[in-house]
């Protein structure tokens, strides 16, 4: 197996791959928050604003969906058929919701009519709640582990993908969007919109504490084998441990007034959750519990190392230019949303 | 109770009510028959049908957006150049129709990445080391560029100066043609693979990139490339055309409409007549890569005699014979330059190694060439007329202009339908049959299920879509007023304001 840098090339694929989910998970995140919350917010002037305060950007953030998917296919062809084959059910209502989202978002200002209004307001709150409970849903299932043939296929019913723990997993990756997009929200807003999302992230920062908690606790105690690998490598005890002092520090941000801090501080918390989860999963990309020897490892997965080293160099050239336009539109919009003729 | 009823339904039942029932229980029962018969169709055909609906519906939108992209860029450009308020005006309508489009492109295209996943697992597992790094490509170095300069090109006009502005427009065109290129390169590796070897056996035969330039550069991929940018162009081009020929013949802004009619007739002139060349340069690459599609498209069966050109026909799979009005000779001519040069036709292959449905493949290939005819037709009358200056004078013919966005949407959807259906039984042409592509894991029902929904979704996203497009054309260009009208103030009844003022509560 080639190797750069010391580290085997499906390794770094996997970081890469790593590195784009979290990337969408921390940037789709607050707009999916932001939208599952949209209906806690009464005034037409109020739904308008926060719409507005993702609109020109939650197209950029849903572009790393699309990497992370290219990325998956073209690194771990194997995984990536395993998976969304398996996953059928809820990844074609994932998908529904996320077509529904994009109009409704496109179609609500375009008409006047209240009733208009109320019914987009309606699906696209209701889309960006099935889509993040759909997503926790799949994340909670991978990090079970899947039931697999020989063939590394799916071998059970999708049925059984509604089992306690990846329900909490689901419901906290909610809370977690929730709260992220309450606090985006206060720091695109003014006046008395901004003084109820306030109080509203507190809200959600309260919900997301509450069903984590009781994730941890359910995983701990009913899934000891999840923990595995922190027990055998103490030393990496240092990453649940920031990402305690990183949710700790969400609600002292927002107390002071700080939404900035308290964003990243999300953000961060995001990030290190995923962290956790590929510490865990590695090398697996998805475990099969009944008959380990069908899993489908990095390894397994993996392109040839010709495609790897071509999609290194793609990462190399790709992600700082990304980055350099993603940064240019997010400061050409920043600051608190103002409304003109060209808003949603 | 009527006679009738009783008559010709056989219903003995002794009330109304009774008979009501035993007639909805037939209703019932000939539903479930139905629906029997479309579950016990097999998972290939389920997930082909699947796979032509959901993205032969998301194909509308992108070569819309390519085509406006170009539409935009000129059009702005011509305001940064004359400073005309006409174009700012235009330009800005029409970045609001390519707002919609675009928003349904992405949502219908994310469905499309993630189905090869879904319903053919194996095929992925085959060509995952080639056609996911095409598609890796696609997502990182032209949908990420698309989609970050939208922002500004969407809300960015009060926010960015006029130039930082026009090279978001410029981005976003690039991002879309960038796009086409990707996936226009992994369809092509698929119809002609080049630049891999096979690895492993069976079910767990892959394909591994050996040489990326080749696979990349495959014999196909350029001239596809070209047929595909060119198609979206004239698909975007034809519907600035369109609206504008509406907008004439209702007497509605007519200043902006006249000027921009003429461009788009420019524009889609030159690309009508180049398509001409590239689809011909196309299809002499599928004589030569792939001779099986090439007989199915001219329904030729007999591989000594020469090979005629059909201007309508009908291909009779059983008796392998196709009647109609035709040009004898003329394929044979296309493409040896030779009325007499014998072409390979359907009976040099292996039954299952024909394509399975040749009389839709040689309608739909038609059906393409008819609508490009038409094009190019319609836009050198427009350009005679205009030379004549009679282009506005005759109304049936604006009316023409105004239906003719229907024709590059044929002729994109017949096209593609010709490629697809053309490479069967094949899904990588020679090497993996769409037989053998498909997920085990996933049953018909599931399809079914799917199916039923996207159906469902995409008829009311289609329904919404035309509603929303033909309310903006009716509403039209709205003049927001030069730069110092907005600061005083004086433009306050703007009608996209709501009569709220800017900047919120």
């Amino acid at each position: 197996m080639d190797t750069f840098l010391g580290l085997d090339y499906a390794t770094w694929w996997f970081l890469v791959f790593g590195a784009v989910i979290s990337g969408y998970a921390i940037l789709d995140g607050f707009d999916l928050g932001a939208g599952s919350l949209h209906l806690f917010l009464k005034k037409e002037q109020s739904r308008r604003i926060a719409m507005n305060a993702i609109g020109p950007i939650w197209d950029g953030n849903e572009v790393w969906l699309v990497i992370g998917g290219g990325a998956l296919f073209a690194g771990f062809p194997v995984a990536y058929a395993a998976i969304f084959s398996a996953f059928y059910v809820p990844f074609m209502v994932f998908l529904v919701g996320l077509i529904f989202r994009a109009v409704s978002i496109e179609f609500r200002s375009k008409e006047p009519w209240p009733w208009w209004r109320k019914s987009w307001d309606i699906v696209y709150c209701v889309a960006s709640i099935v889509i993040s409970l759909s997503l926790g849903l799949m994340l909670g299932n991978v990090v079970e582990g899947l039931p697999l043939d020989d063939n590394q296929e799916f071998a059970g019913s999708w049925l059984s993908f509604f089992n306690p723990f990846a329900i909490l997993v689901s419901i906290t990756t909610l809370a977690l969007f929730m709260m992220h997009g309450a606090i985006f929200l206060t720091m695109k807003t003014e006046n008395r919109l901004f003084v109820k999302l306030h109080v509203l992230a507190n809200n959600f920062i309260i919900f997301f504490v509450v069903s984590f908690v009781i994730t941890t606790l359910y995983t701990l105690l009913y899934i000891p084998h999840l923990s595995d690998f922190f027990k055998g490598h103490p030393v990496y005890f240092i990453i649940p441990l920031l990402m305690t002092l990183s949710i700790a520090n969400i609600p002292r941000q927002v107390k002071v007034g700080k939404y900035r801090y308290a964003f990243i501080s999300s953000a961060v918390t995001i990030a290190l959750l995923l962290i956790m989860v590929a510490l865990e999963v590695f090398p697996y990309l998805l475990y099969s519990p009944l008959r380990p020897e069908n899993s489908i490892t990095i390894y397994s997965a993996a392109s040839s190392a010709r495609t790897m080293h071509i999609l290194l160099i793609m990462a190399l050239v790709g992600t700082p230019l990304v980055g350099l336009y993603t940064s240019f539109v997010f400061w050409t919009f920043k600051g608190k949303v103002k409304l003109d003729e060209m808003s949603y | 109770m009527s006679p009738y009823i009783r008559k010709n339904n056989a219903c003995f039942a002794e009330s109304k009510v009774q008979c009501g029932i035993a007639t909805l229980g037939k209703v019932h029962w000939w539903l479930c028959h139905q629906w029997g018969k479309f579950k016990a169709m097999d998972v290939e055909i389920l997930a082909r049908v699947q796979f032509a609906f959901t993205i032969g519906f998301h194909y509308i939108y992108p070569p819309l957006s390519i085509g406006l992209g170009l539409m935009l860029v000129i059009l702005e450009g011509l305001y940064l150049r004359t400073g005309d308020r006409i174009y700012e005006m235009a330009v800005r309508f029409w970045i609001r129709i390519f707002a919609l489009i675009f928003g349904i492109g992405v949502a219908t295209g994310i469905i499309m990445e993630f189905e090869f996943g879904t319903n053919w697992a194996t095929y992925s597992k085959y060509v995952g080391d080639i056609f996911g790094s095409a598609l890796a490509a696609e997502g990182i170095f032209a949908f990420a560029l698309e989609s970050g300069f939208l922002g500004i090109l969407i809300f960015g006009w009060n926010r960015v100066g006029p130039r930082v502005h026009f090279f978001s427009t410029i981005m976003v065109f690039f991002g879309s043609l960038f796009s086409a290129v990707w996936i226009v390169v992994a369809n092509s590796w698929q119809q002609t693979p080049a630049g891999f070897h096979i690895v492993g056996e069976g079910l767990n035969a892959r394909a591994e990139i050996t040489d990326f330039w080749a696979m990349v550069f495959n014999p196909s991929s350029v001239d596809r490339m070209l047929h595909v940018w060119v198609g979206a162009i004239l698909a975007g081009a034809f519907m600035v055309l369109s609206v504008n020929a509406w907008y004439i013949l209702h007497k509605k802004h007519e200043e902006i409409a006249r000027p921009t009619f003429k461009i788009s007739l420019i524009v889609v002139t030159i690309f009508s007549l180049l398509q001409l060349f590239i689809g011909h340069r196309s299809a002499d690459g599928v004589s030569r890569y792939q001779p099986a599609k090439l007989a199915a498209m001219e329904g030729h069966f007999d591989s000594s005699a020469s090979a005629d050109m059909f201007i309508l026909g009908y291909v009779d799979k059983k008796k392998e014979t196709t009647s109609g009005l035709k040009i004898p000779g003329g394929l044979s001519f296309l493409v040896h330059g030779d009325f007499k040069a014998p072409i390979p036709g359907l009976r040099a292959f292996k039954p299952e190694d024909r394509p399975s449905q040749v009389n839709s493949v040689f309608q739909f290939y038609h059906l393409m060439v008819a609508a490009g005819v038409a094009m190019i037709g319609l836009s050198l009358l427009g350009c005679w007329l205009w030379w004549r200056k009679k282009l506005f004078d005759y109304r049936w013919l604006l009316w023409v202009y105004a239906l003719s966005v229907l024709l590059p949407q044929l002729a994109n959807q017949a096209g593609w339908f010709t490629a697809e259906m053309g490479r069967q039984p094949w899904v990588v042409y020679g090497l993996l049959r769409t037989s053998d592509a498909l997920s085990r894991a996933v049953t018909a029902n599931q399809i079914v299920f799917s199916l039923v929904l996207f159906t469902i979704v995409y008829i009311v996203l289609f329904a919404l879509f035309l509603f929303l497009l033909n309310r903006k054309i009716q509403h039209g260009p709205v003049d927001y007023g030069t730069k110092e009208d907005i600061e005083s103030g004086a433009r306050r009844d703007n009608p996209l304001l709501e009569h709220e003022p800017v900047g919120g509560q």
